[in-house]
């Protein structure tokens, strides 16, 4: 079949505070993970300097604090933006409040992780998986940053951090606390490379512009799907 | 502190009586402000409480336990902590250090109980078995926690000693065959303090107690309910190896070159920065060392579950259901290994299943390509 007289219709879908959201959180997740890693498993390294010479576990620790408060404060700021960005960048988006999401996800599912005939997507922001998926993941970041400011806590004397003193013991523990922290990062790490593909997928498959999207806010739409769906 | 009958003689008196001087007294009473970190008046008000105050009754339990705790106590570093505070004098019912024994012992504590109800400090060292209706700890015909309930009923406060009182310690770690419990989850009601460690510092044990005698109620505990004056800081944070920790400089293993070279022994399990306790300031045997001063990692023993957090000789736990040789790590890098595979098969799938949809778009492009003057 050929598209003669194919038309793509321009849709702001990004806005600027998402997309900066996006690539901070990129970024953060990235020099979390890798300094998470390295403090969990310390690279072997023989060396004649004097300790008073190096400080390099405790720039990586740095690195790791820093990067996890930017982390929180900017995860705090897309909760905010939920409410009053646009209507892709909306918390509906994220939270499943009625049946239709769930048909969504559904018709998501079919498509395009089994691959069986169905609709064609027509999601313009997120699809309804991807939605309901970074809702996980917002849980994850939520245990994330409890987790890790519970192990933070007894080394600050900041209120923000002290706030979660708490966590140890009802976690049962900085041995236990520590083990989940840890095991949760396997999640952003899986999280990531799933992303990653699907976003090249979708690229690929419907030729919408998926991956530039989180460059310029743009996506583009078939002309026909655009005058169906409009309000 | 109610000083139930005059003439009962006083801390200092009983210390005059057994040889010790006043200077030795007043030396004392300045280690003890110094443990609880006090301020300097603190010294005089300590001496002016013992000077002034009969000791109080303790009964000193003991449970499913190894007894370390009491050798521990015994070992302080100044000699009036075990001659004052824990010796015969100052015990009214010890298994293990008192005189009398059998019948006599019991009635010992019967006596006390009665007679100084709601006055005694109650003193648990060990778990409680709770499984089998408690045969596995049974002390004068009676069962532990039988034991427990009669003294704890008539207890101004009671002290948990240790690791097993505070949270089981190693017989309550999987699968915790006799259903070892730590004294909080038994007795409620009465204000309990938890002096983690297997054994605690002999001198924070003393320290507990003269803050007890001198001020007359707890000392300031934190969200676990331990005395914040000994457990708010990480072994870590105390640690003379710290340096090297924040270097990046760690002993790979026991033997090699780095570890001669004193270095960070977090690499080889040290639990020191998950575990709150003031081994690295007061130090053990008189101030003479502990455990990572001797080149060993600490074990983290004044931590609940330490035993189950294990090994105890590598910095990752193991990961609850995979086998002891799997942590985290190792399960996290297969669940990679397999989205990595689905994710290969899925691009597979796709330019089978779907090739048809991207040539249409590949073909389209083509076409406009072709359109478009060079």
């Amino acid at each position: 079949m050929k598209r003669k007289g194919h038309y793509l219709r321009r849709v702001f879908v990004w806005q600027l505070p998402v997309r900066v959201y996006h690539w901070l959180n990129a970024l953060v997740i990235v020099a979390l993970c890798a300094t998470g890693y390295l403090i969990g498993s310390p690279p072997a390294i023989m060396s004649n300097a004097e300790a008073s010479h190096r400080y390099l576990f405790g720039i990586i620790r740095f690195i790791h604090f820093v990067a996890a408060y930017i982390f929180f404060f900017n995860f705090i700021f897309r909760i905010y933006w939920g409410f009053v960005g646009n209507k892709y960048a909306d918390w509906k988006n994220f939270v499943p409040t009625n049946k239709q999401y769930f048909q969504n996800m559904w018709e998501v599912l079919k498509l395009d992780i089994f691959m069986m005939k169905g609709k064609e997507n027509r999601a313009i922001g997120h699809n309804a998986l991807a939605g309901f998926t970074y809702f996980l993941t917002f849980i994850a970041f939520l245990i994330q940053c409890i987790t890790g400011f519970g192990l933070y806590a007894s080394m600050t004397d900041w209120w923000f951090a002290d706030m979660f003193v708490w966590v140890s013991n009802a976690f049962g523990g900085d041995f236990a606390l520590r083990n989940w922290h840890h095991a949760a990062m396997w999640f952003f790490i899986l999280f990531a490379m799933v992303h990653v593909y699907l976003v090249f997928y979708h690229d690929y498959v419907e030729g919408r512009g998926e991956i530039s999207s989180m460059g310029g806010g743009w996506k583009f739409i078939e002309e026909e799907v655009f005058e169906e769906e409009k309000a | 502190m109610a000083a139930p009958e005059n003439k009962r003689p006083t801390y200092y008196e009983e210390l005059r009586q057994r040889g010790y001087s006043r200077r030795d007294f007043m030396k004392f009473c300045t280690m003890m402000a110094a443990y609880l970190g006090l301020e300097a008046t603190g010294t005089a008000q300590i001496a002016n409480t013992l000077l002034k105050t009969p000791r109080i009754p303790v009964i000193w339990l003991h449970f499913q336990e190894c007894t370390c705790c009491s050798e521990s106590f015994i070992r302080s570093s100044h000699p009036i902590v075990a001659d004052i505070l824990l010796d015969k004098l100052s015990l009214d019912y010890t298994e293990t250090l008192m005189a009398a024994s059998g019948h006599a012992a019991e009635a010992a504590k019967e006596k006390t109980m009665k007679d100084y109800y709601g006055e005694y400090v109650l003193c648990v060292e060990g778990s409680v078995p709770v499984d089998n209706d408690g045969v596995y700890c049974c002390i004068g015909g009676k069962s532990a926690i039988q034991v427990l309930e009669e003294a704890a009923a008539g207890a101004k406060a009671i002290i948990a000693w240790g690791s097993c009182a505070c949270n089981g310690c190693v017989q309550a770690a999987y699968p915790n065959p006799t259903g070892a419990t730590p004294i909080h989850k038994l007795v409620k009601g009465k204000p309990i303090i938890k002096v983690p460690g297997c054994p605690p510092i002999g001198e924070v044990m003393a320290g507990v107690l003269v803050h007890i005698i001198t001020f007359g109620r707890l000392p300031e505990l934190d969200k676990v309910g331990r005395p914040k004056a000994f457990y708010s800081k990480r072994v870590h944070d105390s640690c003379y190896r710290r340096p090297y920790y924040d270097a990046g400089l760690f002993v790979e293993s026991f033997d090699d070159e780095n570890a001669k070279k004193g270095y960070c022994l977090y690499k080889v399990g040290c639990k020191g920065p998950m575990t709150y306790n003031s081994c690295g300031i007061i130090k053990w045997n008189d101030g003479v060392s502990y455990p990572i001063q001797s080149g060993h990692g600490c074990i983290g023993c004044s931590e609940a579950n330490f035993w189950d957090n294990g090994p105890l000789y590598r910095q990752m736990a193991s990961f609850p259901g995979f086998g002891i040789e799997s942590n985290a790590d190792t399960v996290g890098m297969v669940a990679a290994g397999v989205t990595a595979a689905g994710i290969a098969a899925h691009a597979i799938a796709t330019n089978v299943k779907k090739k048809k949809l991207v040539d249409d778009l590949v073909a389209e492009g083509k076409e406009s390509e072709k359109e478009l003057k060079s």
